[in-house]
């Protein structure tokens, strides 16, 4: 009995010690952190995706609080009502920035530009861009063995069979930019998503001259500067034989569209096909007036 | 005990189905694309435009660098675009492009076919007459010579090793020079030596080609009694530098540095016979032996082609492509590339046009590593490729790097080696091209 007495007070002492040194020692090593950085981190997303610029969203939310303001800041995958949300939380006025989506520069489907050769080497744009130009005669073109959809944290991306080139899924997309940093052909661009989702933009990368990208791809921008032209809010500029529009001076009149002999230009989620105004209203005499395509829910 | 490098190696199987064919000159093209480009380093700038008259051996693209090496014109005639074309690799490339007359030779080349011993030149005019002549590393790597022969200060060499391994299967051009031109290779030999100021020179050959070495031997007792042949145990990649130090004389190369490092320079027996012809005939880099080979094709041979002509033209003067082609490999079959153009032209560092059948080109379907080792114990370089190749396609470059994914020579030993047929090479390439980068990056 006395020996059961004698263990039971020994061992409450030494739990009363360690407890006071615990106490002082976390007393003498605490770590003030500001509690705000855990009520932005659970605003963020919590992709991790670095489409920030930083490590990743707990870095973001630190730099946010530590921050004069938010301008410098701003979260792709959130979007506008994220940093609104954090903006009115920490007190600082937030970004306003109009929601971004990945778009392909490239329109070489299968159909558009045979293969002229045989790659059997590994399945990976990086490597079959270190070894050639591709099994087409563009070397500009999309290589199509997915490392942008590899790439894609949100599920975004998906290789379309038919085409052999990557689709973006517009509402999954968050605009990120993981695919820009990927291909090694630097074929994604963030664009504006647009109103109603609309956007024109110049689905082309090559930078050959007209004849000789239009021998290798028949919807290759050949650099003929008609868009240029034709453009009535000087949107389009031309470099290097290859047209480029300016999501920021483009007001989707899409006169550039119904002016592209290749069908570069592409036009996505208008409601109807884009027809020269005048010339007794007759769209079936543009050829290669494409069809307003969709690129919603796919 | 023949002597080789002590770690890794394969034992590809040889096909040098070409070694019997003389060199014979190839008949002139129509016309000729020289890249502006064809070595390691800075492009040249063209000395031409259209519309001009150029004579065979006159200058054409004048070197911008240091790390640079001029072009000449390989042929006479009229130019008929200084533009862009497209190379082997199907990639935009800027060239000159010469339409073909009968020769005239731009003056001060000797044409002759006397050989010329004697050579009474300062090591100063050896390494300014071979930078002039625009010559690179004939086996195919193409670095600028006159660089290689700028030894660094502080930096002593003691040996020049002359490179007559060849080691890639098929290949034979190097054989047939070493035959056929021995004794141009040891004056280039002696040559070289004297630019670099050392007395000892040593030539390693294979033992597959027994009788270069002994021919090589026989003439270096009458030319060059500095030099000794060394004859090699086969192994793959026994011609790469390193590996050939290593083999030669049992230094090694510390991990990222030079051949200097250890006190030798590497000079391939192609480079030495264009040494020779640049010091002694004052006649640049505008044609190379090139082999022209494959199970299929209907006229083996070793040619000797103006840089400059279309690959299509060599191949139609060996009967054309077989039925059967599955690929053309610019190169031999472990270190070479597939050509995704005909059209593009021969340049300084294309060793061979090898015609592989469809059934021998084809890669086999890659499965699951079963981490076997094999690719392990077969790295020249002591690396672990499995594990690069796996830190490549997972983008984690700070441990790629501690791996020492730069010390790889892109042999492919690994993805020859692989049951499993695993494009090892492919993703180590790019993982090493980036950490490369970040380096680079990180020094600047």
């Amino acid at each position: 009995m006395e020996g059961l007495v004698y263990t039971v007070l020994a061992l409450s002492v030494l739990g009363v010690v360690c407890a006071l040194i615990l106490y002082f020692v976390a007393q003498k090593f605490r770590v003030v952190e500001d509690p705000r950085i855990d009520d932005v981190e659970k605003m963020l997303p919590g992709a991790n995706c670095g489409g920030c610029g930083y490590a990743g969203c707990r870095q973001f939310a630190a730099t946010a609080v530590e921050a004069a303001d938010l301008s410098a800041q701003f979260c792709p995958v959130g979007g506008a009502e994220t940093m609104k949300r954090i903006g009115d939380f920490l007190g600082k006025s937030a970004p306003e920035r109009e929601p971004m989506v990945a778009v392909l520069r490239c329109n070489g489907s299968c159909a558009n530009r045979p293969r002229i050769n045989v790659y059997d080497g590994a399945a990976s744009c990086a490597v079959e861009s270190a070894l050639y130009a591709g099994e087409t005669a563009c070397p500009f073109g999309c290589l199509g063995q997915g490392d942008c959809v590899a790439a894609c944290n949100f599920g975004a991306l998906s290789m379309d069979p038919e085409t052999g080139l990557p689709v973006v899924d517009q509402d999954k997309c968050t605009g990120c930019g993981a695919c820009v940093k990927r291909c090694p052909k630097q074929l994604f661009e963030l664009r504006r998503k647009g109103p109603k989702d609309r956007r024109v933009y110049v689905a082309c990368r090559n930078r050959d001259k007209g004849a000789v990208a239009r021998k290798s791809c028949e919807a290759a921008c050949i650099g003929c500067g008609k868009c240029v032209r034709a453009c009535p809010f000087e949107a389009i500029t031309l470099g290097d034989n290859l047209a480029y529009i300016d999501y920021n001076k483009c007001r989707l009149c899409r006169k550039c569209v119904v002016e592209c002999p290749t069908g570069a230009i592409r036009d996505v989620n208008f409601p109807a096909p884009a027809t020269r105004p005048s010339q007794n209203g007759a769209a079936e005499s543009g050829q290669g007036a494409p069809a307003a395509d969709t690129q919603k829910g796919e | 005990m023949l002597r080789t490098f002590p770690i890794g190696g394969i034992h590809p199987q040889e096909n040098k189905i070409s070694r019997e064919c003389r060199i014979e000159a190839m008949p002139l093209p129509e016309t000729v694309t020289i890249p502006l480009s064809q070595h390691i380093g800075s492009p040249t700038e063209a000395v031409v435009s259209k519309g001009m008259r150029v004579r065979t051996g006159q200058l054409i693209g004048r070197s911008t660098g240091f790390v640079s090496a001029n072009v000449h014109a390989s042929v006479t005639g009229t130019v008929t675009g200084v533009d862009t074309f497209v190379d082997a690799a199907g990639l935009r490339r800027v060239g000159v492009t010469i339409r073909t007359e009968p020769d005239e030779w731009a003056e001060g080349i000797d044409t002759d076919d006397r050989i010329v011993r004697d050579c009474r030149l300062s090591a100063q005019e050896i390494v300014a007459r071979i930078a002039a002549a625009g010559i690179v590393g004939m086996g195919g790597a193409t670095f600028p010579t006159h660089v290689k022969l700028s030894i660094p200060a502080g930096k002593k060499v003691d040996v020049l090793i002359i490179n007559g391994v060849e080691c890639e299967p098929y290949l034979t051009d190097d054989y047939r020079i070493m035959m056929e031109r021995g004794e141009e290779i040891l004056i280039g030999a002696r040559i070289l030596a004297s630019a670099l100021g050392v007395g000892r020179i040593l030539i390693g050959i294979e033992n597959n080609k027994p009788d270069a070495v002994e021919a090589l031997s026989r003439l270096a007792g009458v030319v060059a009694p500095e030099a000794e042949v060394v004859p090699l145990r086969v192994k793959y990649p026994q011609g790469s530098e390193k590996h050939l130090i290593a083999a030669l004389t049992g230094r090694q190369v510390p991990s990222g540095g030079l051949p200097v490092d250890v006190g030798a320079v590497v000079q391939n027996v192609g480079t030495a016979l264009a040494v020779y012809e640049a010091v002694q005939k004052n006649r640049p880099l505008i044609e190379r032996v090139v082999t022209v080979t494959g199970p299929s094709v209907l006229r083996q041979a070793n040619l000797r082609v103006r840089i400059g002509t279309p690959m299509a033209r060599l191949i139609d003067y060996c009967g054309g492509l077989p039925a059967d082609t599955g690929k053309v490999i610019a190169g031999g079959p472990m270190m070479g590339r597939a050509v995704a153009n005909l059209e593009a032209p021969v340049v300084k560092g294309t060793s061979a046009l090898l015609i592989l059948p469809e059934k021998e080109a084809r890669r086999t379907t890659a499965q699951t590593c079963i981490r076997c080792g094999k690719c392990v114990s077969v790295c020249p370089m002591g690396l672990e490729p499995y594990l690069l190749s796996r830190l490549a396609q997972k983008a984690v470059w700070d441990e790629a790097e501690a791996h020492h994914v730069t010390d790889c020579i892109e042999c492919g030993s690994c993805s020859w080696r692989c049951p499993s047929g695993l494009p090892l090479l492919d993703h180590i390439r790019v993982g090493k091209t980036e950490v490369m980068r970040i380096i680079r990056s990180r020094k600047a």
